[in-house]
């Protein structure tokens, strides 16, 4: 397959990684990277929830205050924001066809995650210090 | 202009669908499940940074029947979507992709699934 698709394209645009469609190489390369990171971090996140169940507010403030636990939960908002945000813009792009929707939809998710992100992380650190 | 009535070829609902193409519909259900469920998590941690009652609010939601049915539907679709996510890189370098290798690895993702969310429930909790 790679044999035939060297015949169209052109080295210019293999060094800038640009196939047929000029662009979504770092489309592609953060859904990757993201999904990559998200692999740890999701195992301790899932664990951490599950094993946090029915804690009290002194025992969860506690446990977001050490320093690792914080750390490790803001870059893990930021990667799955990332991840989420490139995720369901493919989803959109293949089923929506009326443009203007889809273009709503595209600019939606853009603020929302981005805005949930910052709701987040703000939280994190306020529980962290302290409250 | 009238359409040329042509025959059509058999489609999604003719088809049944094979296995990986199951887990692939399944990796994008689960996707935007997630995607939606980003949104609890947020309320979770927004209700938390705004006090102690609003953090025992959320905490008796969490682990009431519903609460708990919606948090392990969570986990295992996040663990399947991990593992499928998983072979889908192996898929992306070229690995995996003759039919009985696709079909081997279907069984393995599902397993993945399986273990690690009986694991964390059995150990975690
Ligand atoms: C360890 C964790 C995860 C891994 C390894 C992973 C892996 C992947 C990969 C490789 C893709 C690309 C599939 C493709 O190229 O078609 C993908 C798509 C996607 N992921 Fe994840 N993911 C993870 C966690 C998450 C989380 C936490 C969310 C949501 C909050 C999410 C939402 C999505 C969505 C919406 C898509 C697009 C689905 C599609 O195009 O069909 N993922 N994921």
């Amino acid at each position: 397959m790679s044999k035939d698709n060297d015949l169209y394209v052109a080295p210019l645009k293999k060094a800038k990684g640009l196939g047929s469609a000029h662009t979504g190489t770092h489309h592609w390369m953060m859904q990757k990277i993201t999904a990559l990171a998200q692999i740890p971090l999701v195992i301790w996140l899932i664990w951490s929830i599950i094993s946090l169940q029915g804690v009290s507010y002194v025992e969860f403030s506690a446990w977001l205050g050490q320093p690792i636990n914080a750390i490790l939960m803001i870059i893990l908002v930021c990667s799955v924001m990332l991840h989420a945000k490139l995720g369901t813009q493919v989803v959109v792009e293949d089923y929506i066809t009326n443009e203007p929707l889809k273009m709503a939809k595209l600019i939606c998710h853009k603020i929302l995650f981005f805005a949930m992100g910052v709701a987040i992380i703000f939280s994190i650190l306020k529980i962290s210090f302290g409250g | 202009m009238q359409p040329v009535q042509r025959p059509l070829s058999p489609h999604l609902q003719i088809y049944k669908l094979p296995l990986t193409a199951l887990m692939s519909i399944t990796h994008r259900i689960t996707g935007v499940s997630l995607a939606i469920g980003t949104l609890l998590i947020a309320a979770f941690f927004i209700a938390s940074a705004s006090g102690e009652a609003h953090y025992n609010f959320v905490m008796s939601l969490a682990t009431s029947a519903i609460g708990q049915i919606i948090l392990f539907l969570w986990s295992a679709a996040l663990y399947f979507h991990m593992c499928n996510g998983i072979r889908h890189m192996f898929f992306d370098t070229g690995k995996l992709l003759d039919k009985k290798k696709a079909m081997r690895s279907n069984y393995y993702v599902i397993a993945g699934a399986i273990i690690l969310t009986a694991v964390t429930w059995i150990l975690a909790r």
